[in-house]
């Protein structure tokens, strides 16, 4: 019975786990995959008719070239960085929060209601009530999954995906019925806040910088230091682990993505008072999915995420910046930056695994 | 068809070597085996065993070396190229859907037309004539017991036509009786010209079963030798590398009071079905209560529901007059019931593998200090002294204990729990996977537990172990307590027996 006339081929390619790699590799390896992107990238510029260089060029000096520049892309940034900081936090307890977009908008409608109807309260007042709100909005909205996974063990990921879809059509009836603005004379719109509900200005730039700044340090310490973030870490890796070691995971699971959707909602307080001034249906413009990128690429890590946001936007700001330059559009620019980021994710697997080929011996370099 | 001539071999393996990583888990091992041989593959546990059987078998592919079958060079570099040179392997965890009869789990995946059921049982009935097998073809796997699971396992592998089997801790979850049907079996088929090779810890079996002894040690082939020639202290020699003595101690304390006792304890599983039917023990100070059972007859359920951790249905579980039934992990450690619990799965429960020894030691004490943060002080002085104390072998005490072996792991969980001062120590399976060394390392530190007075509950599977080990052994029987028995005045048979089912007669020592 040993038909040994089936003769198997040696695979032409195979994956092979590598040893771990040194810092220094896996930094290496990244700019490598950087370059590459930049070289994919080029490829394609100069497919639609462009010098790559030149292009390239306009997305560094059009993040850079004056302060308006800057501060533009600082405004990128804020509600990046931010709505990252929220979900890192379900990730370390490896809850799949991807509703960000959600609870950033219900923490906008939340605050804007003070916004909007309250804007004769004290400057400083109103702003820290409207803090909460956007806080206790966000928070709201990440609850609701968090109760129903507790209690009947629902699926997180769709479940967040779906509120994100509510959050976005409560704007539009908000626009479209009790908060519309009477002077727009007709066309759906909610008026522009009052100044007094405003957030200010730093360096030209509104305050959320700050705030995220804060919240770099506070999630940091949160995580590392406490032991509300010591549970999230325990409940991420293994629920019998928490239980076993005397902890009340459904509790934890609460607590948790109320902060994470809290710090969402705080986002979306920040761009609607600080960069949009009225409640727009554009928000949360995929932010909340973007930061999803940016906290598994920084590995939840807070310092990190304020860097990979900041590049994030820079690229953001420079895309932008080309686009009206060169009359590219939006799409082309959307491309480059899928090409790029396409690398930087991609490289992450050769960090892990390495090819194998045929006959060119093995593992064993 | 049978080929079986005495100058070939049914597979020999030249220079096999595999990395995982910077991991050496197999390297230039040079090994045949004839047709009509029963080869055993003997070594600790991360020695490479599984690792060149599953190359074998078409799991993984070689990094370098080559693999012959019947004399020609071959290729597997899928278990259906394994299967294609007659190589049938038989895993420690049965891959057979629970919902189908025996007869479709052995057809399942094969190409050939579909068969009659009639035509199709008849074979199979033939097959399992020949070999000695008893197979009930239309039983459904659910309805099995493991030994049966095995039977279709190994019946799954004959009907596809191999020649060559492997089996992979085939005894693990059997008792004394199943493991010499399995091993009549066996021989049968050595004697129509099979080739075996078997995976075992256990030295004895290894003797009675093998005609020669591969002795694997961290990925290199030590030795081969005949079985005929050798003998258990020589064997463990070559496994570990030096001689280790085989004897575990079994001091003897005077005063014992009941610390523990449980009283018509009843477990739910959550599917309905019985996890544990009114299970009635103490527990006193200073003793070893080994508990015996096959796999899943209700260990896991007993420790679970004594620790807290699973609901129960009816009965009590008293710690020093109080019931401690229906009380939180949290509240019962806050009642000042000092019980440490090392759970069977490390990793998954009884530690967190991304952290270090210091986060890991404050897992059941982080929230004693006041206040919003935690102190890692503390456990960090604990960790450094746990790895002077037991020798743990770690790179520093924030390495993430999943990056350290096995029984450096279980060394940092029973560190822990024994650092905590307990009453009463419920552990399971401490030296699963452990190598001989670290296993005689844990049952020296039970010991010492043990002449301070704690009371302790040992789940174990190796029966040769707990009767040593123990005081007194309590045989678990799909959940229900078969009776407990004086470890110094039973046998291993009369525990096998127990263990499938046969009620203890006669007076009830725990009385």
């Amino acid at each position: 019975m040993n038909n040994i006339n089936k003769k198997a081929k040696e695979p032409l390619m195979r994956t092979v786990k590598r040893a771990e790699r040194s810092k220094m590799d896996t930094i290496k390896l990244r700019i490598i995959a950087f370059v590459l992107a930049l070289f994919a990238g080029g490829v394609f510029i100069l497919l639609i008719g462009y010098n790559p260089f030149e292009l390239y060029g306009t997305i560094i000096s059009g993040a850079f070239r004056s302060e308006m520049a800057i501060q533009a892309t600082i405004k990128f940034m804020i509600p990046l960085l931010i709505s990252s900081l929220g979900i890192t936090l379900a990730f370390i307890m490896q809850f799949w929060n991807i509703g960000a977009e959600g609870q950033i908008i219900m923490g906008a409608i939340f605050s804007s209601y003070f916004a909007l109807f309250h804007s004769d309260w004290p400057h400083l007042l109103l702003l820290v009530v409207m803090f909460i709100a956007g806080f206790v909005g966000g928070g709201l909205w990440g609850l609701i999954p968090a109760y129903f996974k507790s209690k009947f063990n629902t699926n997180e990921t769709l479940f967040t995906l779906m509120l994100n879809y509510i959050a976005l059509h409560v704007i539009s009836f908000l626009r479209d019925g009790p908060w519309k603005d009477p002077g727009s004379s007709g066309f759906p719109k909610i008026s522009r806040f009052d100044a007094n509900a405003q957030l200010d200005k730093i360096f030209g730039v509104q305050f959320g910088w700050v705030i995220g700044l804060i919240l770099v340090v506070i999630v940091y310490i949160y995580i590392k230091n406490t032991k509300q973030g010591y549970e999230i870490s325990v409940v991420g890796e293994s629920q019998a682990t928490a239980k076993y070691s005397g902890m009340n995971v459904k509790k934890i699971i609460l607590r948790t993505m109320i902060l994470s959707g809290g710090i969402c909602g705080i986002t979306g307080m920040i761009q609607s008072s600080g960069s949009d001034i009225t409640l727009a249906s554009s928000v949360a413009g995929g932010v909340g999915f973007t930061a999803i990128i940016v906290a598994w690429l920084a590995n939840l890590n807070p310092f990190s995420i304020l860097v990979v946001s900041f590049l994030f936007s820079v690229l953001e700001k420079g895309s932008s910046v080309m686009q009206s330059t060169y009359g590219i559009s939006t799409y082309s620019a959307s491309v480059l930056q899928g090409i790029i980021l396409f690398f930087i994710l991609g490289c992450e697997f050769f960090i892990r695994y390495k090819f194998v080929f045929r006959n060119k011996g093995g593992a064993r370099a | 068809m049978s080929k079986s001539s005495e100058t070939r071999y049914a597979i020999e393996l030249k220079d096999i070597s595999k990395m995982f990583g910077s991991v050496v888990a197999n390297e230039n091992i040079n090994l045949s085996i004839k047709y009509g041989e029963i080869l055993a593959l003997l070594g600790e546990n991360g020695s490479g065993k599984t690792t060149l059987m599953n190359m074998l078998s078409g799991i993984y592919y070689p990094d370098a070396g080559t693999i012959s079958v019947a004399g020609e060079e071959v290729t597997i570099s899928s278990p259906t190229d394994a299967i294609d040179f007659g190589i049938g392997m038989i895993h420690q965890h049965f891959k057979l859907v629970e919902i189908l009869n025996a007869m479709d789990n052995i057809v399942l995946g094969t190409k050939e037309k579909y068969l009659k059921p009639k035509v199709l049982k008849d074979k199979i009935l033939n097959i399992s004539n020949k070999f000695g097998l008893e197979i009930e073809p239309e039983k459904k796997i659910y309805n099995m017991s493991v030994s049966e699971k095995q039977t279709v396992e190994i019946m799954k592998v004959l009907y596809r036509g191999a020649q060559i089997l492997i089996l992979d801790e085939p005894t693990a979850v059997l008792t004394p009786q199943e493991t010499e049907k399995l091993f009549a079996i066996l021989r049968k088929m050595k004697e129509q010209g099979s080739a075996i090779i078997i995976i075992t810890h256990k030295l004895h079996e290894v003797l009675s079963i093998s005609d020669r002894v591969a002795i694997l040690r961290k990925g290199h082939l030590i030795d081969t030798v005949e079985t005929s020639k050798t003998n258990e202290n020589q064997l463990t020699e070559l496994m570990v590398g030096r001689p280790v003595s085989l004897k575990i101690e079994r001091p003897d304390m005077d005063e014992k009071k009941t610390i523990l006792k449980v009283i018509d304890l009843s477990v739910m599983n959550d599917d309905g079905t019985t996890g544990l039917k009114n299970i009635n023990f103490k527990l006193k100070s200073g003793e070893i209560l080994g508990v015996a059972g096959i796999a899943g007859s209700g260990q896991k359920e007993l420790c679970e529901s004594i620790a807290g951790l699973t609901k129960v249905k009816t009965g009590a579980v008293l710690c020093n007059k109080e019931n401690i039934i229906g009380k939180t992990p949290d509240e019962i450690i806050n009642l000042g019931i000092s019980m440490s619990f090392v759970p069977e799965d490390r990793l998954g429960m009884g530690l967190v593998g991304s952290m270090g020894m210091v986060e890991n030691m404050m897992l059941k004490s982080y929230k004693k200090n006041k206040g919003f943060f935690i102190d890692k002080k503390p456990s960090r002085k604990l960790a450094e002294e746990l790895v002077k104390k037991l020798g743990i072998v770690t790179p520093n005490v924030d390495t993430p204990v999943r990056m350290m072996s096995g029984g450096n792991v279980q060394k940092v969980l029973l560190g822990r729990e024994i650092e905590s001062n307990p009453n009463v120590l419920i552990t399971a399976y401490p030296v699963r996977g452990l190598d001989i060394n670290s296993s005689y390392m844990i049952y020296d530190l039970l010991n010492e537990q043990k002449k301070k007075g704690v009371a302790i509950l040992f789940i174990g599977e190796d029966l040769d172990v707990l009767l040593e080990l123990s005081d007194r052994i309590m045989v678990l029987c799909h959940g229900e307590m078969k009776g407990i028995v004086d470890a110094k005045a039973t046998t291993k048979e009369e525990l096998g027996l127990m263990m499938t089912g046969r009620s203890l007669e006669g007076v009830d020592l725990d009385e």
